[in-house]
């Protein structure tokens, strides 16, 4: 059963007062999703619970899994056949998804991978939120492998970016991670679904070639080769080894650092078009709070009821966790004196932050990973205990 | 009314506060046209553990999505009573579950048997939560009964109408004062 109903604005737009988990499977529906395999986990489980009720309706399947690997496998598998497929879970399920997903990233196979961000390591914090997971979402799986991760702050943005997942896994042909996190996911907010005439849906490119001469991994079209069906009439090989442009394996030194050059070339030279954030009064900032997900509603707060008492502060939210654009941070205005970066977890994305900021600057973490959400109280606590000891 | 609420409700898993909090939530978002977030937390259990669910009403864009005080605040049991009770802004409005909970008088304070209510006035001790609602709404106005009642219809159960609308008009109409 649904915990949601959604009704019509006067433009024909459909809202309701939705989950962040709720709102990411109707996204998914306009986007074009048609099949969902899953192993419900909290704090995702309403993802996997929205898919089983509805995608039938959309004439998609949905499928529970006996496990976490299993659902990857699946979803790998069918969007080989030309669907556009989901899964979501959060940290262990993630942890157990890995292999499946550089197979996934290996291969280029769409698909969008939801994690839910929950306390961890381990089983951790099941019902508690974390953002612990940003560097798993890029290294979690062995090898050298390009991935693109998004995360959303609001429900509104769990909208925008789902779609945008989508699109950006048939676009690229690469697997998707949407980071999100346990209060983002819970949180209930009214949301406006777009028309269909004002949603960008993008569809994986189709090879016109016969299918005798068609080569899974081509590289005459560029670095995204087309993707055709598998079990329709162009038959191919595919496997997780290092492959040619037919997907056989091999180990020629040359083959290799190609393919894996390519892979991760149509990926990174397109950065800029991944790279999706947004400036609040940076323009006169002297003070950049940095953030992602849900604790970008506390900086904003943070950033207000700073301003109110004089405080030049600035907020920088990344949406694109992953290419990391170094470009937004060496083009930040000179003013800015002081970074600080808030994560819900012990200071990951800072790193990243740190090696690209060249010039001298005072950067620091605010960190919070007692599976409680960080409030713009506390945000803004700390900046005025760190200007104190400055003055 | 003021512009900005913080409210919480609380109790513990099984009393529907999570659904109380989607209703209100709702009727303010859809039908009052306010900006409002709702959130939740709970633990691991299905039933029984400690559980809140918490709102922000607002005529601006809400961003802090958890509240820290509260200026409305829900107790449906003893350990919420003891736990959150410190967090009620001064001027705030308490609303107890007597026949649940032990609780210090004061202003502000307005304890109401709302489970006995529920069980004994509606006949279905399941519908306490739907007389708080009833409640917030006509001691506290952070949400209007049209908008309440048509979010409630649209979130129950089919044939459990009258009862609920019932459960809520109870919980309306009931005449109550602080400082008891």
């Amino acid at each position: 059963m649904l915990f949601y109903k959604l009704y019509k604005d006067e433009q024909g737009r459909k809202v309701g007062f939705l989950q962040g988990n709720e709102a990411c499977l109707e996204a998914a529906l306009i986007a074009g999703l048609k099949f969902f395999a899953g192993y419900p986990i909290t704090p995702s489980s309403e993802i996997a619970a929205v898919a089983a009720e509805k995608l039938p309706m959309y004439g998609g399947r949905f499928i529970q899994m006996e496990d976490e690997l299993s659902s990857m496998a699946a979803i790998v598998g069918a969007s080989m056949t030309g669907k556009k497929t989901m899964t979501a879970t959060s940290g262990p399920g993630f942890s157990l998804k890995q292999e499946n997903l550089g197979y996934a990233c290996l291969n280029e196979v769409p698909c969008v991978i939801v994690n839910v961000q929950r306390g961890g390591p381990s089983t951790g914090l099941p019902t508690q939120v974390s953002q612990g997971d940003v560097m798993q979402a890029k290294w979690g799986s062995h090898g050298d492998h390009p991935i693109i991760a998004l995360s959303p702050s609001s429900v509104q943005e769990v909208v925008e970016l789902t779609i945008q997942a989508f699109n950006f896994a048939e676009q690229y042909r690469n697997p998707v991670v949407l980071l999100m996190d346990e209060t983002v996911a819970h949180m209930r907010e009214k949301i406006v679904f777009p028309l269909a005439e004002e949603t960008e849906i993008i569809n994986r490119h189709h090879s016109e070639v016969d299918p005798q001469k068609y080569k899974p991994f081509d590289t005459s079209f560029g670095d995204i080769p087309p993707f055709e069906n598998f079990g329709s009439e162009y038959r191919y090989f595919i496997t997780g080894l290092i492959h040619d442009e037919y997907g056989y394996p091999t180990t020629k030194p040359l083959e290799v650092k190609n393919l894996l050059d390519r892979i991760h070339r149509k990926i990174n030279d397109h950065t800029q078009q991944l790279s999706l954030f947004e400036q609040y009064q940076t323009e006169d900032a002297e003070t950049l709070i940095i953030s992602y997900g849900s604790p970008v509603r506390s900086c904003l707060g943070a950033m207000e009821a700073g301003r109110k008492k004089g405080m030049k502060i600035g907020v920088l939210q990344l949406k694109t966790i992953w290419p990391f654009n170094p470009e937004i941070f060496t083009k930040l205005p000179s003013k800015i004196k002081n970074i600080y970066v808030v994560e819900l977890n012990m200071g990951q994305l800072i790193l990243e932050i740190e090696r690209v900021i060249k010039r001298k600057v005072n950067i620091q973490g605010i960190n919070k990973y007692d599976g409680l959400f960080i409030s713009d109280q506390e945000i803004l606590k700390y900046l005025e205990q760190q200007q104190g000891k400055k003055s | 009314m003021k512009n900005f609420y913080e409210i919480r409700l609380s109790g513990s898993g099984g009393q529907g506060l999570i659904t109380m909090g989607m209703i209100m939530g709702e009727a303010a978002a859809l039908f009052d046209h306010k900006y409002v977030v709702q959130t939740q937390s709970y633990g691991p259990e299905a039933r029984g553990g400690a559980c809140k669910a918490e709102l922000i009403i607002s005529n601006s864009r809400v961003n802090n999505p958890k509240p820290i005080t509260v200026d409305i605040l829900l107790t449906l049991s003893q350990p919420a009573y003891d736990k959150y009770i410190p967090d009620v802004k001064p001027g705030g409005i308490v609303i107890i579950d007597s026949s649940l909970v032990k609780y210090k008088k004061g202003k502000g304070v307005y304890p109401l048997p709302i489970t006995t209510f529920a069980e004994k006035d509606i006949g279905l001790k399941v519908t306490a939560n739907v007389v708080a609602l009833g409640i917030i709404c006509s001691l506290t106005k952070v949400v209007s009964y049209n908008a309440l009642e048509r979010a409630l219809l649209n979130r129950i159960p089919p044939g459990t109408e009258n009862i609920n609308k019932k459960a809520l008009s109870f919980g309306k109409s009931l005449k109550f004062k602080d400082n008891i």
